[in-house]
C-alpha cells in the first residue's frame, strides 16, 4: 500500500523517534511510506475556538492528503482532529467535500495496524510490566480501545496491567497552560493509578498525553516511564 | 400580551429550525429506536414465579419487609404480636376490604384518613395500614394512590407503613403499571400516585445509607393469597 | 478577566491541590461508580434505552409549544392554577405573591435546583417569610449558607464530623457523627415543620402533557409530605421538562436512578395531577404550578446546542467528570455545575461573562458518554468556545494563531522559528525557567518539559531522501 503519514508538531520536535519507528515498522510490513512536509492539523486553534485561524492551518493539510491512498495519523489526538472534526470545521467551505472524502481514509497507527492491515504479531519482545492509558480523543472519537491491546497480546515478554479506572490525563492541549492547577492534579491521580498498577511503564498512543505524564514523573521523581506503544513495536 | 403568548411564540419562533434527531450521524443506526421499553429495561422473568421471586429479593435489598401469607387472618395475628413487642398505641388506616378486617381486629384507636381526620392524629399513630394498586417485581415497588391508599399522608407520615396486598396484584414491571393506571382510572385520575420503593431513604450524609429520613423507617408488605 | 473567571481560577487553584478534598470526593465518587455500573449492567440493553430517552426527548423538544398548551389545559381542567413566568424575577414575584395572599406563616421546601436558579429562598426570606429545606442535604447545606455542591447530592463535600458541628451550633443537639443519629436529629427538626407548614414548595423532574401531571422523584419522603400537609401547594419546573406521554415514565424514573443514585428507581415517583380533588381527604386545597422560561428558549433557539434541554439533572455528568472530581461544585459559582453547568450557564447567565466554564475543560468526553439522554456535552464545549470567539475573540490569541498559521504553512519558517528557534530558547530557557519571567511558567511550575530532539523527524526525513 501506499501509505501517506502525518507526523505532528509535537512528534516531528520533541518525540522524531515515534514517527522514525511508525516509518521503519510500516516499511518492514512491505508498504511505501510517504511524509508530506506539513506541520500541524490545526487543533490548538480549533480547540480554543478559533476556527477561522485553524482553517488557514488545516485547508494545507487536507489538499496535501485529500489524493493520498491511506492516511496514518500518528497519534489520536491529530487523528480524530483530521478524521472526526475536519468536515465540521469546514462544513459551508469550499474544502467541505475533500474533508468529508478524506475521513474514511484516516487511521490512527495502531488502528491501521490491526483493523486494516489485519496485522497483530510484528516479531518484537519488550519483556516489562505496562499499563495503558487511553488518550481520550483516541478513546471516545476515534472509537480505539482494542486496536493497542491486541498489539501488546503479541509481544514478547510484555505483561499488560490495567488501570483501575479509565480518565483523562489532564493534558488537553491549551487546557495544561490555562488551567496548570487542575491539569497538574488530574495527572497526578493518573500517575498514581498507574502506580496501583506496579507498572514500569505507561504505554499510549498518544505522545502528548505521555509528555503531559512524563512531565510531572520528572518532576516529582516518581518512578514510572513512559513509552510510545510505536517504539515498543519497532524493528531493533 | 400575557407570558404565557410570550414563552409560546419565542417557543415556536425557536422551532422554525428544527434538528436532526438524536445520533442520525452515526453510521448504521436503526431507523428508530425501539418504544418497547420492556426490551431494555431489566429483564423480569417470564412466569408469575419468577416475578413474584424477583419481588421478593427486590424487597430484600431495600429492606422492605415482605410475607406471604395464606389470609387475612394470618396478618391479623401478626401485628397483635407486634403490636404487643412494639407497644403500639394508636393506628391509622383508611377503609377498605382487606385494612378494615385487620385494623378493627387489633383494640386500638383508629385515625380514619377516609374522613376529615387530625393531622395532629395521624403523626402520632404508631403505623399506617393501608392497600395498594399493584406490586411491581421489576423494582420491588409498591403503586398506591391517594384513592387507593387512604389519601395522601397515611402511607407516609407515620413511622411503619404496612401494605396489604392480593396475589394477583403483581406486575411484571413499569411499563405493566402505567398499563393499569390508565386502565384503572381512565381519565378520571386519583390527584395523588405514587410508586413506594422501600421505606424512606437518604444517602446525604457521605453517602452512606440511612433509613426513615422523613418517610416511613419500616415498610412491610404483606401479599395474602 | 471577569469576576467570576477570576473566582473560579482562585477557587480551582486552591482546591485541585486540596488532598483531603479530592479524597473525599473521589471516594464518594468511586462508590457511587461501582454501583451504577452493577444497576446499569441489569438494563437488556443500556445503549438502546440512551437512545430511545434521547429521541422522546429531542421529539418532545420539537413540539414543545404543543406539549405546554396541553399541559397546561390537563392541569387547569383539575382545578390547578397555572402561571407562566417569563423570568427568574416574574417567578419569585409569583410564587412571593401567592405567599402573601395566603398569609403564609410556615413554608417547607423540597429540592429544587430551579428554585436555587432563580434564588426563590433569598427572595422569600426577603419578603419576610420563613423557608426550610426538608431535604436531608438542602438542609444540611442550607444551615451553612452554602449553594448546593452536587446536583443531587448537595452536602456531597461534607463529612459527618463537620455535619455533627453544624448541628450542634446551629440546632444544638448533635449526639454523635453516626448518619443515623444526624439523620434522626433532621427528622425530627422537620416533623415539626411539616406539621405546622401552612405552604409547600416543591421542584419537579418531569411534567406530563397528555395527562396533566407533574413527577416527583425523591427519596427521602420530604417531597410526599410537602405535597400532602400544607394548605396550599405551589410547584416550580422549567418548561423544558415536559414529557408528551404517561408511559414515558417507564424509561426515565430507572434510567434517572440508575445514573443518579446508583438504584433501581428512586424510593418514592410521585405523580401529582390536581389539589384536593372532591370526595378526597387531605393535600392541598389549592394547587400552583409554575412554568419557568429563565432563557430556556433561547437555548432552545440554538439549534446546535438544543440538546442541552434533554438534560434530566441526573448528575452523571458531575460523576464523571474528571475536572468536577478536582475542583468540585461549589468552584463553578453558579447553580449548575460540572459539564452540563457548563453548557447550559452561558446561555442561562451570558456567554460572555461564562465562557470559562467552556474552557475549564479537556473535552474529554467522558460526560457525553454517561449522558442517560445523549447530549454531546463536550461538543456543545468547543463550540461554545468558538461562539465565545465569534462575539468576542482575544486579540492577543487570534494574532498568535494566526501567527502560528503563517509560520505552519511556510516550511523555511517553521524549520526557523519552531525547530531552530525552539532549540535556541532552550538553550537559555534554563535562565528563567521556574521564575515568573518563564514564558512556559504555566507548564514548568509543576512539570518538566521535554527536550527538543536534536534532529527532529523532518530532519531526518529529508536526510534519507
Amino acid at each position: 500500500m501506499n501509505v501517506t503519514m502525518f507526523i505532528p508538531c509535537f512528534i516531528d520536535l520533541l518525540y522524531p523517534q515515534v514517527g522514525i519507528s511508525m516509518v521503519r515498522i510500516l516499511e518492514r510490513l512491505g508498504h511505501k511510506v510517504d511524509c508530506p512536509e506539513l506541520a500541524c492539523c490545526g487543533q490548538p486553534a480549533f480547540n480554543t475556538g478559533y476556527w477561522h485561524e485553524s482553517r488557514e492551518v488545516a485547508g494545507r493539510v487536507i489538499e496535501q492528503l485529500h489524493d493520498a491512498e491511506v492516511v496514518v495519523i500518528a497519534s489520536g489526538s491529530c487523528g480524530a482532529m483530521i478524521k472526526v472534526f475536519y468536515p465540521e470545521l469546514f462544513a459551508g467551505t469550499k474544502h467541505e467535500r475533500m474533508a468529508q472524502e478524506l475521513a474514511p481514509k484516516c487511521y490512527e497507527f495502531s488502528q491501521f495496524l490491526v483493523d486494516k492491515l489485519g496485522v497483530t504479531d510484528l516479531g518484537v519482545s519488550f519483556p516489562h510490566t505496562v499499563t495503558y492509558h487511553d488518550g481520550c480523543h483516541s478513546l471516545r472519537e476515534m472509537h480505539i480501545q482494542e486496536a493497542p491491546r491486541q498489539l501488546m497480546a503479541k509481544v514478547r515478554g510484555l505483561q499488560l496491567i490495567e488501570m483501575s479506572q479509565t480518565v483523562c490525563c489532564g493534558f488537553g492541549g491549551t487546557f495544561s497552560a490555562k488551567f496548570p492547577a487542575i491539569s497538574t492534579a488530574m495527572g497526578d491521580v493518573k500517575c498514581s493509578l498507574a502506580e496501583e498498577t506496579h507498572a514500569d511503564y505507561i504505554v499510549s498512543s498518544d505522545s502528548s498525553c505521555l509528555m503531559h505524564l512524563q512531565g510531572l514523573i520528572d518532576k516529582q521523581g516518581r518512578s514510572l516511564k513512559t513509552i510510545h506503544l510505536a517504539e515498543i513495536l519497532a524493528p531493533s | 400580551m400575557s407570558e404565557r403568548e410570550n414563552i409560546l411564540t419565542r417557543v415556536r419562533e425557536a422551532l422554525t429550525v428544527s434538528t436532526p434527531k438524536p445520533g442520525a450521524k452515526q453510521p448504521g443506526k436503526a431507523a428508530s429506536a425501539t418504544r418497547d421499553f420492556r426490551s431494555l429495561l431489566p429483564a423480569v422473568g417470564a412466569t408469575y414465579e419468577e416475578q413474584l421471586a424477583l419481588f421478593r429479593a427486590n424487597s430484600a435489598d431495600l429492606k422492605t419487609d415482605f410475607y406471604c401469607v395464606k389470609d387475612v387472618e394470618a396478618v391479623k395475628a401478626q401485628l397483635a404480636s407486634w403490636r404487643d413487642s412494639e407497644k403500639w398505641r394508636r393506628i391509622a388506616s383508611h377503609a377498605g376490604s382487606l385494612t378494615e378486617a385487620v385494623s378493627s381486629s387489633l383494640g386500638l384507636p383508629v385515625c380514619r384518613t377516609d374522613a376529615a381526620y387530625s393531622t395532629v392524629e395521624l403523626e402520632a399513630s404508631d403505623i399506617g395500614l393501608t392497600e395498594c394498586d399493584a406490586l411491581i417485581a421489576q423494582t420491588g415497588s409498591v403503586l398506591i394512590t391517594n384513592r387507593s391508599a387512604g389519601g395522601r399522608a397515611l402511607s407516609v407520615l407515620p413511622p411503619h407503613h404496612i401494605v396489604l396486598a392480593r396475589r394477583n396484584q403483581l406486575v411484571s414491571g413499569l411499563p405493566e403499571a402505567f398499563q393499569l393506571i390508565k386502565e384503572k382510572y381512565g381519565s378520571n385520575y386519583p390527584s395523588m400516585i405514587s410508586f413506594i420503593t422501600g421505606p424512606s431513604r437518604t444517602g446525604d450524609i457521605e453517602r452512606i445509607l440511612v433509613l426513615g429520613a422523613h418517610g416511613p423507617k419500616k415498610l412491610t408488605l404483606f401479599l395474602l393469597e | 478577566m471577569n469576576p467570576h473567571a477570576r473566582q473560579f481560577n482562585a477557587d480551582a487553584r486552591r482546591l485541585s491541590a486540596d488532598l483531603r478534598h479530592r479524597g473525599i470526593i473521589n471516594t464518594a465518587l468511586n462508590k457511587y461508580a461501582i454501583k451504577r455500573d452493577e444497576k446499569k449492567a441489569l438494563f437488556q440493553d443500556w445503549e438502546g434505552a440512551r437512545q430511545t430517552a434521547a429521541e422522546i426527548k429531542w421529539d418532545a423538544l420539537s413540539h414543545l409549544d404543543q406539549n405546554l398548551e396541553k399541559l397546561a389545559k390537563t392541569l387547569e381542567a383539575r382545578g390547578t392554577r397555572v402561571h407562566w413566568a417569563s423570568t427568574a424575577e416574574q417567578a419569585r414575584a409569583i410564587i412571593v405573591g401567592i405567599a402573601k395572599a395566603k398569609n403564609a406563616r410556615a413554608i417547607v421546601k423540597s429540592k429544587s435546583m430551579t428554585s436555587e436558579e432563580i434564588h426563590l429562598n433569598d427572595a422569600l426570606e426577603k419578603a419576610g417569610f420563613e423557608v426550610v429545606e426538608s431535604d436531608l442535604g438542602e438542609f444540611i447545606v442550607q444551615l451553612r449558607h452554602e449553594a448546593p455542591y452536587h446536583i443531587v447530592f448537595p452536602a456531597m463535600h461534607l463529612t459527618r464530623g463537620e455535619i455533627r458541628e453544624l448541628f450542634q451550633k446551629e440546632l444544638g443537639d448533635a449526639p454523635s457523627d453516626n448518619p443515623e443519629d444526624l439523620t434522626l436529629v433532621a427528622r425530627r427538626v422537620l416533623r415539626k415543620k411539616y406539621v405546622q407548614a401552612d405552604l409547600g414548595i416543591t421542584g419537579a423532574n418531569f411534567a406530563i402533557a397528555e395527562t396533566g401531571m407533574v413527577s416527583i422523584t425523591e427519596n427521602e419522603g420530604n417531597a410526599r409530605l410537602t405535597a400532602a400537609l400544607p394548605k396550599t401547594m405551589i410547584t416550580l419546573l422549567g418548561i423544558e421538562k415536559v414529557l408528551p406521554r404517561l408511559e414515558d415514565l417507564a424509561l426515565f424514573l430507572p434510567m434517572l436512578a440508575t445514573v443518579g443514585a446508583a438504584q433501581l428507581i428512586s424510593g418514592y415517583n410521585t405523580l401529582y395531577s390536581g389539589p384536593r380533588q372532591p370526595g378526597e381527604t387531605d393535600g392541598p386545597e389549592e394547587w400552583h404550578v409554575v412554568l419557568l422560561d429563565n432563557r430556556r428558549t433561547a437555548l432552545l433557539a440554538d439549534a446546535e446546542q438544543r440538546d442541552a434541554l434533554h438534560c434530566i439533572r441526573c448528575g452523571s455528568c458531575l460523576n464523571v467528570c474528571p475536572i468536577y472530581r478536582n475542583v468540585g461544585g461549589h468552584t463553578y459559582g453558579t447553580t449548575y455545575c460540572g459539564p452540563i453547568g457548563a453548557v447550559i450557564t452561558p446561555h442561562l447567565r451570558g456567554l460572555r461573562d461564562w465562557k470559562h466554564l467552556a474552557y475549564a475543560s479537556t473535552l474529554c468526553g467522558a460526560c457525553a458518554e454517561a449522558c442517560p439522554v445523549k447530549i454531546d456535552l463536550h461538543h456543545r464545549l468547543l463550540q461554545t468556545r468558538r461562539n465565545s470567539v465569534q462575539e468576542k475573540p482575544r486579540w492577543w490569541e487570534k494574532l498568535a494563531f494566526k501567527g502560528f498559521a503563517v509560520i505552519a504553512n511556510r516550511r523555511p519558517l517553521w524549520r526557523y522559528f519552531i525547530t531552530q528557534g525552539g532549540r535556541l530558547g532552550q538553550r537559555f530557557h534554563p535562565l528563567v525557567k521556574g521564575t515568573r519571567l518563564d514564558p512556559a511558567y504555566a507548564w514548568t511550575k509543576t512539570r518538566e518539559l521535554p527536550p527538543i530532539a536534536p534532529q527532529s523527524f523532518k530532519e531526518w526525513w529529508r536526510n534519507r531522501s
